[in-house]
């Protein structure tokens, strides 16, 4: 099972965390902080695989991928395959590529609802639900449409980035 | 300059007024951006937090409006700040009916909410309504927030509707409904219990997306129970074939795999399903080999699927073909320029190595090069690799490359972990104890505050109990290293708590024991340990009563006894302690040098701590007071079963359970009176009962006996063997006492040993040979540690170790005295199951009727009682092999019914009469032996109580 994903910058701003066991606010930022601390620390060309038994209990691994100023992380249980985890990772960037052309960080502040629409088409509940890119697409797409079709009150003048049809 | 053009960029995209946010959130964000520290950022958030409480507070706010506020609260908790006054607004969003603002609700109230809190109540209704919208996206956002906010007691309420949604039209809701029931699953079994043919009947699913999450939940439900989803493996395998042969439309196509994370979970599957089964494991030879053929080890993907099937392999009855195939694949994981593929093989290597040992020879030198890797996480895993492959031949090596890494780390967690990965190593496989002794010290030298406290008093009883009676010279030399080893360290600044605990009680039992020093040398010692830990309790106590003990010595030896001024004072101040366990000491020790030497011998009787202390269970010395005492007219003891027979009709254990179960609730009935069932003056023969403070003391393992035995000397004789005691902890004393009752025997591995080493390097070195030809270039210092570590035959260290073993041997036999003794009845020697060296031996030895064998055995040892070590020599490999005495184990026959099951290593010399029992006491052994811990002493004792 998947605990938490997590995106932060490099310098440790955290930009998405969620976690699918609740964790009260404080342990959230302290979990936050030491995955950082640990990742800031890590040289490059290393493996992108920690077991960190000492943060998430007893055989949680964490799986994470460096991408221009963006960590994303991915931590689970022996429950999972952790090269297959660093393809979610993969998939979850390809998607985000997707969704915002050319993804940067500024994308994932500025979207937060959608990041969470995103990222809970393809982790749900903890187990991985879906891993074809297109079909998340789809379904993020099929969403914005409605909620914009749905939003007739709109006060914003113009919509939003990537968000087909707006207003 | 990085964050610069950030700023940049942000400004710009702020001046658009795109993102569909308004000018406050950019600001907040970009402000939040441009902060320099931790300190101005919270300031930004502070101020953020209570415009929001003014805005959220105001009449008629827009819901649009809202919807902003509500995200820039999950903004500002994500920071790491409370939003909970928000929270409320954020419920009553779920109840809009428009789509954008109902999401938005319920992804603040999914990650704001945990699933008990109070406000979830308002949300359930709309849940419900919600799961039965005609729109199929309101019922995705619902089951979202289902997964996370609904608890145990709010199961039912949501449970049918969610059942109803297996059902439904559109795909991705039946998965979704999928994912939640089994979310309910993880959360309370019960619940949903008469609902998993649901999960069996979903796999068949038209669509393979919904199928590939009923894996997930089956996964589960599998690992759980394996035996009812057997008739399920026909069906696993069939759906894996049909996936790698890409019957599945394209678009499951991962980088040209096809659905390769459906196919990763199958295999999961597969290897829980197959454990141990050789049927249905053959059902997967024909799948697993096309997988190995077919993946693409090029791709990232492709490796995570290989993985898996080495996993898979490493799981169920592997065919001899495919474990060569794991093994190619392995080695191209080791060999790969990756470092994630070379943890993957190391990870495969520990999981193979348990199946066929000589894999990891094969791969030595890229083993030692992962070992030297920058890399941390690899580092690690390649521990946890040796620390699966240690045998009594590499223990010397890997130990001591694990205390080099240990002193490098910082992070306490691991180091903890490896500190107790070496304890138990060195225990297992010490050559010498002068050894044990060494790595004991720098263990605690080094982590010792982080080692169980157990492993100090296995130390010090190691120490105190030694080779064994019959060899009293070693016993002392081993003692006097040790305390010359602490003389040496007790200097040292900064030591750990624990450590000084056991120099401080070493030196106090054997400082002056050979008279190489003086009883004011090491009494200066102890005082200056006393005065430099002052903060430390525990380390003073123990360091007062090595000092008793050093005087009481000198006392019962007749010597005079000049108590050092430093000494005098120390217990002076101690006299006046806050802590009464000190005081006590104080005034113990005090007392003690007003003694004669008769008294004070019988008190603290020279090298004692580890002899019995006969107890007398029925406290019979105390009849003819109670008879005094019912004559003068007390009333006769009732038990308290009794006493409480009267009241309660159950027995005393469900009228405990009872009161348990109404503990919460109020009492209606009264309750009982205090009755007087004890004598009513409690008199001066109860008052010198020792137990309670001498339990109470913390950690005071050995010693204590003595100080026991000094109070009652005087008075009248308390026998605690075997009471059990209700106040404190279980003793050391009674369990040491089973295992010295019985006289110990040497284990008869002598040869054996040596026997095992050497078939472990004849049959290693010919592989590593073979490496050597193809790479000539390694260089010899990797090759020389390779050898160590794999037990090649060029090793010097090995040689060394040879030599000295038939020295040590009989010290190995009593190293872990209450495993190692050898009761005379039956003695039986239990292979190391950890130890790799002979795997075949196992299954040979589990091939053939057990019974059977032991006939044989007990035959040809009738007759030639040396015949009978040679044919342990056969099975034996380590003769420190968790071997218990007869004592325990005949405790334990009692609770353990099942005692004849399993395949053994066995072999039974004449002594044993009645073979039956003999086997019972041996699948017990085996029982315990398979415990990767059990030749731990310490936690034997905890198994036998």
């Amino acid at each position: 099972m998947i605990k938490a994903v997590m995106m932060m910058n490099t310098q440790g701003k955290p930009r998405l965390a969620k976690f699918y066991d609740f964790l009260p606010v404080e342990k959230q930022q302290e979990l936050i902080r030491s995955v950082f601390s640990v990742l800031s620390s890590r040289p490059e060309n290393v493996s992108n695989f920690l077991e960190i038994d000492s943060l998430f209990g007893p055989d949680s691994r964490l799986v994470y991928k460096h991408y221009a100023t963006l960590y994303f992380v991915l931590v689970f249980d022996g429950s999972e395959n952790e090269l297959a985890m660093l393809d979610l990772i993969q998939v979850l960037v390809e998607t985000l590529d997707k969704c915002f052309s050319n993804v940067c960080e500024l994308d994932i502040v500025f979207n937060y609802s959608k990041m969470h629409t995103v990222l809970d088409e393809i982790v749900f509940g903890g187990q991985v639900l879906e891993t074809r890119s297109d079909e998340i697409m789809k379904a993020v797409e099929e969403i914005s449409k409605l909620e914009a079709a749905s939003n007739s009150i709109s006060l914003v003048p113009k919509s939003v980035s990537g968000w087909r049809g707006g207003r | 300059m990085e964050q610069l053009k950030t700023i940049g960029r942000e400004l710009a995209m702020g001046s658009q007024g795109g993102f569909g946010q308004s000018k406050e959130f950019l600001d907040l964000v970009k402000s939040i951006g441009e902060s320099r520290s931790k300190a101005e950022e919270d300031r930004i958030v502070l101020s953020e937090i209570d415009i929001l409480k003014r805005k959220l507070l105001e009449p008629d706010v827009p819901k649009r409006k809202m919807k902003e506020y509500i995200i820039r609260l999950v903004y500002i908790e994500m920071l790491g700040h409370d939003a909970s006054f928000g929270y409320i607004h954020a419920v009553k969003m779920t109840h809009d009916d428009n789509l954008l603002l109902k999401r938005t609700g319920y992804l603040a109230v999914t990650l704001f909410l945990d699933e008990d809190h109070d406000l979830i109540i308002l949300i359930v209704n709309t849940i419900q309504k919600d799961l039965r919208s005609d729109n199929y996206l309101v019922v995705c956002a619902a089951l979202n927030a289902v997964c996370r906010l609904i608890n145990e007691e709010t199961i039912p309420a949501v449970l049918p509707q969610v059942v109803d949604l297996l059902n439904h039209g559109k795909e991705a809701v039946r998965k979704k409904a999928i994912m939640a029931l089994h979310r309910f699953h993880r959360k309370s079994p019960s619940s949903v219990s008469h609902l998993v043919s649901n999960f069996r009947r979903k796999l068949c699913d038209s669509d393979p997306g919904v199928m590939g999450a009923t894996l997930c939940p089956l996964f589960d439900l599998i690992s759980e129970d394996v035996a009812s989803y057997k008739d399920l493996v026909s069906s696993f395998v069939g759906i894996l074939k049909q996936v790698t042969e890409r019957k599945l439309p394209k678009s499951y196509d991962y980088h040209q795999m096809p659905a390769p994370f459906i196919q990763i979970k199958l295999l999961k599957i597969m290897a829980l399903l197959s454990s141990g089964d050789k049927s249905a494991s053959e059902m997967m030879y024909m799948v697993l080999g096309d997988l190995f053929r077919k993946c693409d080890s090029s791709t990232n993907i492709g490796n995570a699927i290989l993985y898996e099937c080495i996993r898979c392999i490493s799981c169920i009855i592997p065919s001899p073909k495919l474990l060569e195939d794991a093994a190619e694949a392995i080695s191209k994981f080791l060999k790969s320029d990756s470092h994630n593929l070379k943890y993957m093989g190391i990870d495969g290597l520990g999981r193979l190595i348990k199946i066929s040992s000589d894999i990891a020879e094969q791969h030595q030198l890229a083993v030692i090069d992962c070992l030297e890797d920058p890399d941390d996480t690899l580092k690690r895993k390649t521990f946890e690799l040796l620390y699966k492959m240690t045998k009594s031949s590499n223990v010397e090596v890997i130990v001591d490359r694990m205390i080099d890494y240990m002193i490098s780390i910082n992070d306490n967690h691991y180091k903890t972990e490896i500190a107790s990965r070496c304890v138990e190593l060195a225990e297992q496989f010490a050559p010498s104890n002068q050894w044990f002794i060494q790595i004991m010290n720098k263990v605690f030298e080094h982590a010792g505050d982080l080692v169980n406290i157990k492993v100090a008093h296995n130390l010090m009883r190691l120490i105190a109990e030694g080779f064994g009676e019959d060899d009293d010279d070693a016993d002392n030399k081993l003692r006097l290293s040790a305390v010359e080893s602490y003389l040496q360290i007790i200097s040292e600044p900064k030591l750990p708590s624990l450590f000084l605990q056991v120099i401080s009680w070493v030196l106090g039992e054997y400082g002056t024991a050979d008279g190489k020093y003086s009883a004011s040398y090491i009494s200066g010692k102890l005082c200056d340990v006393a005065d430099a830990y002052s903060s430390d309790e525990t380390v003073k106590g123990y360091a007062v009563s090595a000092l008793m003990k050093i005087y009481a010595f000198e006392i019962a030896s007749g010597r005079k006894v000049d108590v050092l001024p430093e000494c005098q004072s120390l217990i002076e101040e101690l006299l006046a302690s806050h802590s009464t366990d000190l005081q006590q000491r104080a005034y113990e020790l005090q007392a003690l040098l007003s003694l004669d030497a008769r008294t004070v011998e019988s008190i603290l009787p020279l090298d004692a701590s580890c002899e019995d202390i006969e107890v007398d269970k029925d406290l019979s010395f105390l009849n003819g007071y109670i008879q005094q005492a019912i004559e003068s007219g007390a009333q006769p003891y009732v038990s308290e079963r009794e006493r409480s027979g009267g009241m309660f009709e159950t027995t005393d254990y469900h009228s405990q359970d009872h009161h348990e179960v109404t503990s919460h609730a109020l009492r209606f009935e009264a309750y009982e009176l205090p009755k007087p069932s004890v004598p009513s003056q409690p008199s001066a023969a109860l008052v010198p009962v020792p137990e309670p403070s001498y339990y109470s003391e913390p950690h005071q393992p050995i010693s204590t006996s003595s100080s026991v035995s000094e109070r009652e000397s005087s008075e009248i004789k308390l026998r605690l063997d075997g009471v059990k005691q209700k106040w404190g902890r279980p003793s050391y004393q009674s369990s040491t006492s089973a295992s010295s009752s019985t006289p110990p025997q040497a284990a008869n591995g002598t040869s054996t040993h040596s026997d095992g080493g050497g078939v472990a390097s004849s049959s290693s070195s010919k592989p590593r040979s073979s490496y050597e030809s193809k790479k000539p270039e390694i260089d010899p210092e990797k090759q020389r540690l390779a050898a160590s570590l794999f037990g090649g035959s060029s090793s010097s260290s090995r040689s060394d170790r040879k030599s000295s073993s038939g020295g040590h041997k009989p010290a190995k036999g009593t190293a872990n005295k209450p495993l190692a003794t050898v009761p005379k009845e039956s003695p039986i020697t239990v292979p190391d199951l950890l130890d790799f060296d002979e795997p075949t031996g196992t299954s040979d030895v589990a091939a053939t009727d057990p019974f059977k064998e032991l006939e044989g055995l007990m035959e040809s040892s009738r007759q030639d009682g040396g015949g009978s070590t040679d044919v342990m020599g056969l099975y034996s490999t380590d003769a420190s092999a968790p071997v218990k005495t007869t004592t325990s184990v005949d405790s334990l026959l009692s609770e353990l019914s099942d005692s004849s099951r399993g395949t053994y290593h066995q072999s039974q010399t004449t002594k044993g009469p009645n073979s039956k029992e003999a086997l019972e006491k041996d699948a017990l052994v085996r029982q315990m032996g398979v415990n990767p811990t059990s030749q731990n002493p310490t936690l034997f004792k905890d198994l036998l109580g």
